[in-house]
């Protein structure tokens, strides 16, 4: 029993104690050295004042773009990927190449490369006539930017856990149906799709918590800017805690906590009752 | 696969025809920033500055590596020092104690396993709570050390390595266990010397993904490790980006310098990095 012990120790000293920690500490106005409990003001706060409010919505759409461009570009890739092509394994090196990469030089990479007047790719755009835009100052712009920087980051995983799947499915499947006549967008949608829903609902729950959570990124490419038109709740969570409002910044955490938790608990169950029924 | 069917001679236009467009496509989308992030960091400051993506007129790639690491009193050369201690002492600490934990929970069937498990799982998904962590840190003196942070790495890694460890476990015979107690192994002796070097594919797996998190992580050695003293490489590229502001390749050295060494990670152990990252994921 004393195998636990390491390791419940550490976890439950780092890990447990300041979950719930935060939820006390989230109701009070809070500085390092002591706390007054306030009730539920902080989350009042946070309802209540838009540039804070509007983080929760920015997670939400972050994460959805983010996973769901994962899920449709990392299948279509695994399908690619297992057929019968040239170079198949360097192009599945070049996929993951980037999960390797840290998020803050990726971050700083694409936001020289997102310059709006001199950056690599409103360049190219010029030499087809087309006027880039302002990717990380347009206001509109700035956290679609971002998201698309890091499914750039993070499709190689998806492709992976696809291609586990893809290269599972027995081949007399695709040849039986070849027999009944169906070519391969029929094979595709009748076969291949149905069969990697597991790999699916992984794919999908993994982009999902990481989207939620996400910072590095943000942070290092926009600082939530501009205005607050990309800060999400991770970089709220950052930026109340260097202004000091300690009380504020753990509410944030406990609102983002919750949300995770609101998506994810159930989704887990419905995709995976789904599975069971089949 | 047999999706793409027809005759031999069409299946072979396009395996090279399908093959030939997506290297072109994968090279502009993905190699074309790594290109660019060599070519910058290899200009003079001055010709850096225009972003464009050109060969260097000029090689000052020499150059360029002394300055970035002679900056603010070699901090890269601290940071190096720093991020190799973090990533070593907590990945080693979390293979053994993770380790620990997976066996006996899929070993002993006990009442506390559905907690545990429950545990594991509140891991993965939970994001941890970043200003209560740093007061429990504050009241342990252990708030911007780096043993602080080693412990932080390990609480918050150590879910996906017992995930895994608990699978791979199962694959091992139990009557292994039972024959070293028979030969009078007792629990320390029978993990350690039995079961241990068994688990040793799943280690190298464990170790090298949980390395590139590490080493690449941002957002915890920003709260719980603030400070020059206790700078990582993740921390010099994210200060010299407000320092650097008009010497960007200086900037793309430093992310040239950081990025080489989980690369050259991926050349030795592609296949466990990939394999990690998907088994492991498709347990969770």
């Amino acid at each position: 029993m004393w195998f636990y012990l390491p390791a419940a120790i550490i976890y439950g000293v780092l890990f447990v104690v300041p979950t719930f920690a935060s939820f006390y500490f989230s109701l009070t106005r809070w500085t390092i050295f002591d706390s007054e409990f306030i009730g539920f003001d902080n989350f009042v706060t946070f309802f209540s004042e838009p540039f804070l409010f509007d983080s929760l919505v920015n997670t939400m759409i972050f994460a959805v773009i983010t996973s769901g461009a994962k899920v449709v570009l990392g299948l279509l890739f695994a399908v690619f990927l297992s057929s019968q092509i040239i170079a198949r394994g360097w192009l599945r090196s070049v996929v993951f190449f980037p999960v390797l990469v840290s998020a803050v030089g990726i971050g700083v990479t694409f936001s020289v490369l997102m310059d709006p007047f001199d950056g690599l790719i409103n360049q190219a755009l010029g030499w087809f006539g087309v006027d880039g835009p302002g990717w990380l100052t347009d206001p509109d712009l700035a956290l679609i930017s971002v998201a698309m920087v890091d499914v750039w980051r993070g499709v190689g995983i998806a492709t992976l856990i696809y291609i586990a799947g893809v290269v599972a499915i027995p081949q007399e499947y695709f040849e039986a149906a070849k027999v009944d006549g169906a070519n391969a967008t029929k094979s595709f949608w009748h076969i291949t799709l149905p069969l990697m829903r597991p790999a699916t609902t992984t794919v999908i729950i993994l982009s999902l918590i990481g989207g939620l959570r996400s910072f590095d990124l943000i942070w290092t490419m926009t600082r939530g800017g501009p205005g607050f038109s990309s800060d999400v709740l991770a970089s709220v969570v950052y930026k109340q805690y260097q202004a000091g409002f300690y009380g504020l910044s753990t509410a944030g955490n406990v609102v983002l906590f919750l949300l995770v938790a609101a998506i994810i608990i159930p989704l887990f169950w419905f995709l995976n009752r789904k599975e069971v029924d089949q | 696969m047999s999706t793409s069917a027809g005759t031999p001679r069409l299946n072979r236009t396009y395996s090279w025809v399908s093959g030939l467009t997506a290297i072109a496509i994968s090279t502009v989308v993905f190699i074309v920033p790594f290109i660019f992030i060599f070519f910058t960091a290899s200009k003079t400051t001055i010709e850096s500055s225009l972003l464009e993506f050109t060969p260097p007129t000029e090689w000052a790639f020499f150059e360029n590596l002394v300055e970035v690491i002679q900056t603010r009193d070699y901090i890269l050369v601290t940071a190096f020092v720093n991020s190799t201690i973090i990533t070593v002492g907590s990945v080693a600490l979390m293979v053994v104690v993770s380790a620990l934990v997976g066996y006996v929970l899929q070993r002993r069937k006990s009442r506390l396993n559905p907690l545990i498990n429950f545990l594991v799982l509140a891991g993965l998904i939970v994001p941890p709570a970043v200003v209560p962590t740093i007061w429990v840190m504050q009241g342990l003196g252990i708030y911007k050390t780096l043993h602080g942070l080693i412990f932080v790495e390990v609480a918050f890694g150590m879910a996906f390595c017992i995930l895994m460890f608990r699978a791979f476990v199962s694959t091992i015979p139990r009557e292994l266990d039972e024959a070293a107690v028979m030969d009078g192994a007792g629990p320390i002796r029978l993990f350690f010397k039995v079961i241990f070097p068994l688990l040793k594919s799943v280690i190298v797996t464990v170790i090298v993904v949980q390395s590139v998190f590490v080493f690449n992580d941002f957002q915890n050695p920003l709260y719980f490790l603030p400070g020059d003293q206790g700078a990582t490489v993740q921390l010099t590229l994210y200060n010299f980006q407000s320092q650097f502001q008009t010497s960007w390749n200086l900037l793309f050295m430093d992310i040239l310098l950081i990025t080489l060494p989980m690369l050259l990670m991926y050349i030795f152990f592609n296949r466990q990095i990939v394999a990690g990252m998907t088994s492991g994921a498709v347990k969770g």
